[in-house]
């Protein structure tokens, strides 16, 4: 047995547990998460878009860097956890839809890239208030991924629901 | 009434035909449409938290207003038109729609409180911006503004549910 066919096979228990099942009936569930995992969506992405565009040096130039990454990053670790158990119940309540879509699994490795990413501008922030604003072109690069990194999660997301 | 007319024009002319028919278009519209939305309400909820006093508190509002509508409305002209675009694809089947018709509601009391808290409230705002407690005003435009725009989102995400 392949690890596609594995897959498979969880999915379909999946989709026949109890849990799957009443989300699948009560019609209300999915549209109602699917709300609450886009507003966090709206914060997490301005706040990383607001950093970002801090560390490329286009927006909020007024105050240093070192105070966007700790405005903005609590807040995205605050809404990861809200993502991520919406995202779990919309996985729960459509297996295949998510588990099986490579738009999906795109979505989840560049998750896990863009939060290393973070967590590094973080870190280095937090050990040097000057770490970035002496590392402008370093800075930037990190700015542009990260925000065509997001804008990719964003854009795969929308798109799990047309394969 | 001439609006069912228009509808039914606008979603035979050429670009809402063929908005409807390609397999591509739809989607990519779609995924700028949640892009823009997405920093339009993540950015005007930094202005909001700050009316509220809940983000922010170490900035002037005035600084906050200065550094984060230019982006919301930027970002929600991307958003109108693509949305447009969107409608125009089935303009009678949105003009009918009760929860496209709830989220246009919404919409015009976003811009109600908007346009009251522009002309009323904010030109006084250097009177009270350095001062400890913010006007009741303010706080209630920044409440509303958080209220109606979670039934915008909820409402257009529901209509995506809907046939």
């Amino acid at each position: 047995m392949d690890l596609t066919e594995a897959l498979q096979n969880f999915c379909d228990w999946l989709a026949n547990t109890p849990l799957s099942l009443k989300i699948q009936t009560i019609t209300w569930i999915i549209p109602a998460v699917q709300t609450i995992h886009i507003l966090c969506v709206a914060l997490v992405m301005s706040c990383m878009a607001m950093m970002d565009l801090r560390l490329i040096g286009v927006a909020g130039t007024r105050r240093p860097v070192s105070v966007a990454v700790s405005r903005f990053v609590p807040w995205v670790w605050g809404a990861l956890p809200v993502l991520l158990a919406t995202g779990t119940i919309l996985t729960i309540g459509e297996p295949s839809r998510e588990l099986l879509n490579p738009y999906f699994r795109t979505k989840m490795a560049t998750l896990v890239v863009v939060i290393l990413i973070t967590f590094f501008v973080q870190r280095q922030n937090k050990k040097d208030a000057n770490y970035w604003e002496a590392r402008k072109g370093m800075a930037a690069l990190a700015g542009v991924f990260s925000l065509l990194l997001w804008v990719g999660i964003v854009t795969c997301g929308r798109w799990i629901a047309y394969y | 009434m001439v609006i069912p007319e228009f509808c039914a024009w606008l979603e035979n002319t050429a670009l809402g035909t063929e908005i409807r028919q390609s397999t591509w278009m739809f989607p990519t519209i779609e995924t700028l449409h949640v892009l823009a939305t997405v920093m339009v309400v993540g950015s005007v909820t930094m202005l909001d938290l700050r009316l509220l006093n809940l983000a922010y508190r170490d900035r002037s509002i005035r600084e906050v207003h200065e550094d984060v509508l230019p982006w919301t409305w930027s970002s929600f002209a991307v958003a109108a038109v693509a949305g447009s675009l969107l409608f125009t694809s089935s303009a009678t089947k949105y003009y009918h729609n009760f929860t496209f018709r709830m989220k246009m509601l919404f919409l015009l009391l976003v811009g109600i409180n908007a346009v009251f808290f522009e002309l009323r409230t904010y030109p006084r705002v250097m009177d009270w911006d350095r001062e400890a407690r913010i006007p009741l005003a303010a706080k209630m435009a920044g409440a509303v503004g958080l209220l109606l725009w979670i039934g915008v989102v909820a409402f257009g995400r529901w209509t995506g549910f809907t046939k």
